[in-house]
């Protein structure tokens, strides 16, 4: 074989193998999702959102406990790290812009989000729950609020950074003071990304699981009181994986279907947003 | 550079206020790293740090702990999972930057990134469900008979295919962390200087050629730095590799047998935890993955930084 022809063979055989690797990458997805639909669709239905939990073992009831209880943890989850993470973004981007501080802050928000989320379950555990005696809607709120914290953070701080400088000039020229500059000027710029931030952040804390497993823990009863332990989808649903139930492993894969879509829903958004900013420029 | 501005009070208040919240993350850090030390006192007092490290004991009732079982579970499966994850990453990447054609870029590239956003649990369901039983059937017992005869290699397959193991998780753990290495590399493969490519295909190279000695040692750093970034992700991971590693505390040699990882064994069972030295055990391990995975995304992390800095001048 002369050498060029080698090179044109493993040539193609690299490009194959590429290809293959996208097509697989493809593959999972779809078998993943479509998985995640067969199964959760046959599950799906009214009483699934109105019904609370039957007793173990017993067919039927649905979820309503837990995709209340999702929904107020979420909900608490984000009114606690949002704030924090933006203000924080804002530091990083306008008052300590160019120093070094704020280097350091953005590249340990970087680390942050990638910590086991696990650890942040520990953690809380020890200052929230085992002082206090009893697991809690708020420790789990405020353990997936500590892993907002760093993605809002950071997605701000990359937000007002790209909002231009001159901008902030012109509105300095007319002598406001610089925190009406950012609240006025800079957010209203940065408005769509700074959303994008806090949409994936909510997404990303939305199907957390091992963080609540010891916070909030699980509670098969409806419940409103975030100082009690609080039921959500996401321990429910491997409490119920793992149960021995037929009727456990159908409800789990309901609650699967509901919670993925809504989390791949919030991303799609989430990137749509940040490029349709990107085209206006 | 910020200007210098009109001092109000108003501003001194917010400007306050937004670096006590970006203050915030090195409050986070070394909150847990204290608050994890101080917990697991008792067990770093009785059983030591070495010992605890080295120590295969894992047994409640003798309450006896040590982590290598532990950590041992993570690092194979993390290893795995690299070891399937990464030429698939880097191929995913190639056909994003080179092969497909501008229409597809953009929608596979996100396809990919999805997979990232599905959330671990339903890995982990999915895992149980239907990955499992697979692997059980088809993919276990074939791997068994081919490697049959194959001397050590056999050793790796040895046991009745439950579909519950280290491969299986590993398997699903692989899925998980394609995205971050292939999306990273497909960024530091993008940043590769069009002028650098076409000098080589104007001296006659293949696309491949162009690839293999233009575009990856020219985004090597970058590509790494994804790299370590998954190797972190993987660590830290817990609800996926929960359902199909089965919690056993044993260091296995065979990759058809459960295993236990430091986030499997917390999730399992740091809620039932009902002896001091047990909880604080528990939160041994959890400071052993929090240092553990700190360093790893510390290295990941100066790694892209590097390469940024590369790609900048």
């Amino acid at each position: 074989m002369t050498r060029e022809k080698k090179r044109k063979i493993e040539g193609f055989i690299a490009m194959a193998l590429s290809t293959l690797a996208a097509l697989m990458g493809l593959f999972w997805l779809v078998f993943i999702l479509g998985d995640v639909l067969v199964h959760g669709i046959k599950a799906l239905d009214l009483s699934l959102f109105s019904n609370d939990p039957a007793p173990a073992g017993v067919e039927g009831g649905g979820l309503r406990n837990a995709f209340v209880g999702q929904l107020m943890i979420t909900i608490c989850a984000t009114l606690i790290g949002v704030p924090v993470g933006v203000l924080g973004g804002t530091f990083l981007a306008e008052y300590a812009r160019g120093r070094k501080l704020s280097r350091v802050i953005s590249i340990l928000s970087d680390i942050m989000v990638s910590v086991p989320s696990i650890v942040i379950g520990t953690f809380i555990y020890a200052v929230f729950v085992k002082p206090l005696g009893h697991f809690s809607g708020w420790a789990g709120a405020i353990a997936l609020a500590i892993i907002m914290v760093p993605v809002v953070l950071r997605t701000t701080e990359d937000m007002l950074t790209l909002v231009p400088w001159t901008l902030r000039e012109a509105a300095f020229a007319l002598g406001a003071p610089y925190y009406k500059v950012i609240i006025q000027v800079v957010y209203r710029g940065a408005s769509a990304g700074i959303l994008t931030g806090i949409l994936l952040s909510i997404a990303r804390v939305a199907g957390e699981t091992a963080p609540l497993l010891f916070t909030s823990f699980n509670n098969s009863f409806f419940s409103v009181d975030m100082n009690r332990p609080v039921a959500s989808l996401t321990v429910t649903i491997f409490q119920y994986a793992m149960g021995p139930y037929d009727s456990w492993h159908t409800q789990a894969w309901a609650a699967s279907l509901v919670i993925t879509i809504s989390i791949l829903t919030l991303t799609v958004i989430g990137r749509l947003l940040i490029k349709g900013r990107h085209f206006k420029g | 550079m910020p200007l210098q501005y009109k001092k109000n009070p108003v501003d001194f208040i917010f400007s306050a206020t937004t670096a006590a919240a970006s203050f915030s993350v090195i409050i986070f850090i070394i909150g847990i790293l204290y608050v994890l030390v101080t917990e697991s006192s008792l067990a770093i007092g009785k059983f030591g740090i070495v010992n605890f490290l080295t120590s295969t004991d894992w047994d409640p009732v003798k309450e006896s702990f040590g982590a290598l079982t532990n950590i041992y579970g993570t690092v194979i499966t993390t290893f795995l999972s690299l070891l399937i994850a990464i030429p698939v990453a880097l191929g995913i990447a190639i056909f994003v930057t080179e092969i497909a054609p501008n229409f597809l870029k953009g929608p596979i590239g996100a396809a990919i990134e999805l997979l990232a956003a599905i959330p671990s649990i339903i890995y982990g369901m999915w895992g149980l469900f239907t990955l499992s039983p697979i692997m059980s059937k088809y993919v276990e017992p074939f791997l068994k008979e081919i490697t049959a005869g194959v001397p050590f290699v056999n050793v790796l397959f040895q046991g009745t295919p439950m579909g519950i193991d280290i491969l299986t998780a590993s398997v699903i753990l692989s899925i998980m962390i394609v995205p971050f290495t292939a999306s990273i590399s497909r960024d530091s493969f993008n940043l590769t200087p069009a002028i650098v490519k076409e000098s080589a295909y104007a001296i006659g190279a293949t696309k491949w050629e162009v690839i293999k000695n233009v575009v990856i040692p020219y985004s090597k750093l970058g590509v790494f730095g994804g790299i370590v970034l998954s190797l972190g992700r993987a660590i830290g991971e817990t609800m996926a590799v929960a359902f199909v590693l089965g919690n056993n505390h044993k260091i296995a040699t065979s990759l058809l047998d459960a295993a236990a990882t430091i986030t499997v064994t917390l999730a399992n069972e740091f809620a039932e935890a009902d002896k001091d030295i047990y909880l604080s055990s528990l939160f041994y391990l959890a400071l052993v993955l929090f240092v553990m995975s700190f360093i790893t995304l510390a290295i990941a992390k100066f790694f892209l930084i590097k390469a940024e800095k590369k790609y900048s001048r």
